[in-house]
């Protein structure tokens, strides 16, 4: 067991630390204005261009095909520096990975990776949100081309995507489950229409609503079998909860950091309470550094699909909305016309319990399927 | 970095773990069982455990923090009512000292609050409490000189008391009879003491996350077997978030947890001292969340003294309060990050 860097790992930790010197565009941690996702594409293709990005992903799809280990590197580098997070987008490359053709894959994923292509995930539905298989859009065969028709939302980033990945009934005749299937669907086309949806942080970029009427994808777009959708999704999902996956340490991070410069600047302003408010916030954050460290360690035995993530997504929220209490007591309310970031933050934090799967849905799958406990009656 | 056990540090788990599921208590019942219980101690006395922070010829110990912290998790998820903690911590403190390693059956006495060792400034009057005391002698502690500390040694009486039923500890009133250890080659100075609190720190964050652990299974084992409405607790939702919730703190404890095992030998004393005060932080309020559940889920049966739950949190209250509880920890981590107000900066 070692937490330490080797010669090698310690040679790219100082390489980013002096690119980041010259190279730190200086974003919020978290989305909390308008400005925020039209930065981090930037960044993105910044980060990626210099070879920090994409560290642990295979060589084939432009990645660097190194071990994890260097994803935490590169997320320690990035909060230490204040920097932003690395982009989250390891779900949707560990999804394609796993059920996408070699052609696919090919196709896709260096796309993806290297932030020239914008990608968003359309899976929840107004009815379909916990109980995702409840999901109604429909794709239906017509000749080389499939017709999409039906509602998705929360989709982050709509507005800004060339392509979505999305869940579509393709079979109506099987058990729900086993009935939808995943495609790659251009999205500049006729037959979407997008709304945004303003998030309780005033930020409109990130939450939309999308609308398929009569929108056409290639068959050779789908990814995976007709019907494995399902199977793609829960994979998706299973790393969308994890922090190691999301590079989310660094924005907790650079949060926390950001908020003791602020005592450290005035201390007499702030109270006692507020102060170990921020001390659980910087505990919680360190944990969450060290669990991140253990699942990636973990990941050199081959990486999992499992439920684990639902473990690590509990974790994180606590964290996030640890932070975002740390944030409302030392950042303050934006009380007469003052700065509203931390506001901001707090209010945002709120959606972490929801995104990516409820809680409570965390909570059922750790007990059913870790600690093994019987299904509800 | 590489943060997985190497295939000797699992073989030792494999091994605490067989010894502790064959030897420890099974019921409260157990816990009386002298036979029982001098067959866990042979078996301890027998594995080594105990000297895994004796020195080496350099002064280095002969494991480092990771090896005793593999232990003590087991001891912990097993309710071992055997000592362990005591006895390293000693040896870590002649080893600190440069003095040669003692005999068998010495701990360490802390003040009447367990946050520190006593000599580091705790009223002179006040009762020493020789924690995890169980076979266990004589005690030693710090007694204050001119640019640090010598190490002392004091005989311990034959009761034992203490809210852990597992670990108990000796009160010792009078430190009059105690005698200076001798060999001793330095005065302990404060990066000494901050690299031995980190080591007490790491352990018994190390034991709340196998008392977790064990708890947790407990809870998880009764849910499933116990009925009401004609069906198993565990299938209700409300049972089954209590026992997620702490199963996931748990996980988070055993990770901040592995670190401040590592940091105790491989960062400088206050970066080790740092890393542990998080974990200890971490580990305290969820081992008292986590134990509390567990006593929740088992209904009026977790608040007899026959249910084993309450032993669980006994142990967990005792590990949180030896070298300082949450709220001391937590101000050692302000003050690390240099938010402390005037009372963080210890």
């Amino acid at each position: 067991m070692d937490f330490g860097d080797s010669p090698d790992e310690s040679a790219f930790r100082i390489r980013l630390r002096a690119w980041l010197g010259d190279n730190n565009p200086g974003l919020p941690a978290s989305s909390t204005d308008d400005e925020y996702w039209a930065g981090m594409a930037a960044w993105h293709r910044s980060l990626y261009d210099a070879g920090f990005f994409a560290m642990s992903w295979p060589i084939e799809i432009g990645g660097q095909g190194r071990s994890t280990v260097f994803e935490v590197i590169v997320d320690e580098e990035l909060a230490a520096a204040g920097a932003p997070p690395r982009p989250s987008l390891g779900y949707l490359v560990q999804g394609i990975l796993a059920h996408g053709s070699e052609e696919v894959r090919r196709r896709f994923l260096p796309g993806i990776v290297n932030g020239r292509a914008r990608w968003c995930q359309g899976f929840s539905e107004p009815d379909a949100g916990s109980d995702l298989a409840a999901l109604r859009t429909r794709a239906d065969r017509q000749g080389d081309e499939f017709v999409i028709s039906g509602q998705k939302i929360w989709t982050s980033y709509s507005d800004e995507a060339e392509w979505c990945l999305l869940l579509a009934r393709t079979d109506h005749e099987v058990a729900r489950h086993r009935g939808i299937s995943a495609f790659a669907v251009p999205m500049r086309q006729p037959g979407i229409e997008q709304r945004p949806l303003r998030m309780i942080n005033g930020v409109t970029k990130e939450f939309g609503e999308v609308h398929f009427t009569g929108a056409r994808v290639p068959a050779a777009n789908m990814i995976g079998e007709p019907g494995e959708g399902w199977a793609l999704a829960m994979t998706v999902v299973s790393h969308e909860r994890e922090p190691g996956e999301l590079g989310y340490v660094a924005r907790y991070a650079k949060l926390v950091n950001d908020l003791s410069r602020r005592v450290r600047s005035d201390p007499a302003a702030f109270g006692s309470e507020q102060i170990r408010e921020l001390g659980w916030a910087i505990v919680e954050v360190e944990m969450l550094r060290r669990h991140v460290q253990r699942r990636l360690s973990d990941r050199l035995n081959g990486i999992e699909h499992g439920p684990q993530g639902s473990v690590d997504k509990l974790l994180m929220t606590w964290v996030e909305q640890a932070v975002g209490h740390a944030a409302l007591d030392i950042g303050g309310r934006g009380h007469g016309g003052g700065d509203d970031t931390w506001l901001h933050a707090y209010l945002y934090s709120r959606a972490q319990s929801v995104m990516g799967g409820t809680s409570q849905i965390q909570r059922n799958l750790v007990a059913r399927r870790i600690l093994g406990l019987p299904a509800s009656s | 970095m590489d943060v997985r056990l190497s295939p000797e540090q699992e073989a030792l788990r494999d091994s605490a773990a067989q010894i502790v599921d064959k030897l420890g208590p099974k019921a409260v019942g157990q816990l009386d069982d002298p036979a029982r219980k001098a067959r866990l101690n042979t078996a301890v006395d027998e594995s080594g455990w105990r000297e895994l922070r004796v020195a080496t010829g350099p002064g280095m110990p002969l494991a480092s923090g990771v090896e005793p912290a593999i232990v003590a998790e087991e001891l912990g998820r097993g309710l071992a009512d055997v000592s362990f903690l005591g006895p390293t911590l000693a040896a870590e403190l002649r080893r600190l000292a440069g003095a040669p390693p003692g005999p068998a059956g010495e701990t360490v006495g802390l003040d009447t609050g367990l946050g520190a060792l006593v000599g580091t400034g705790e009223p002179a009057a006040s009762p020493m409490v020789a924690i995890d005391a169980h076979g266990c002698h004589h005690a030693l502690f710090l007694v204050p000189d001119a640019g640090g500390s010598r190490l002392a040694r004091i005989a311990l009486g034959s009761a034992r008391s203490g809210l852990d039923l597992t670990r108990p500890s000796a009160v010792v009133h009078s430190r009059a009879a105690s005698t200076l250890v001798e060999g001793s080659a330095r005065l302990l100075r404060a990066d000494d003491l901050s690299r031995w609190t980190a080591l007490g720190l790491a352990l018994t964050c190390a034991d709340l996350a196998g008392t977790m652990r064990g708890a947790v299974a407990l809870a998880t084992a009764y849910a499933k077997e116990r009925t009401q409405y004609g069906v198993a607790i565990g299938s209700f939702q409300a049972v089954q978030h209590m026992l997620a919730d702490a199963f996931t703190a748990m996980e988070g404890a055993r990770s901040i947890a592995r670190h401040a095992a590592w940091a105790v030998d491989a960062l400088p004393a206050s970066e080790a001292l740092a890393a542990a005060a998080a974990a200890k932080a971490y580990s305290a309020r969820a081992g008292r969340d986590v134990c509390e559940a567990v006593i929740q889920v088992h209904g009026g049966v977790g608040n007899t003294w026959e249910c084993l739950a309450h032993v669980y949190l006994r142990r967990a209250l005792l590990s949180s309060d030896i070298c300082g509880d949450a709220r001391v920890n937590l101000d050692r981590v302000l003050a690390h990050h240099g938010v402390g107000g005037d009372d963080g900066l210890r």
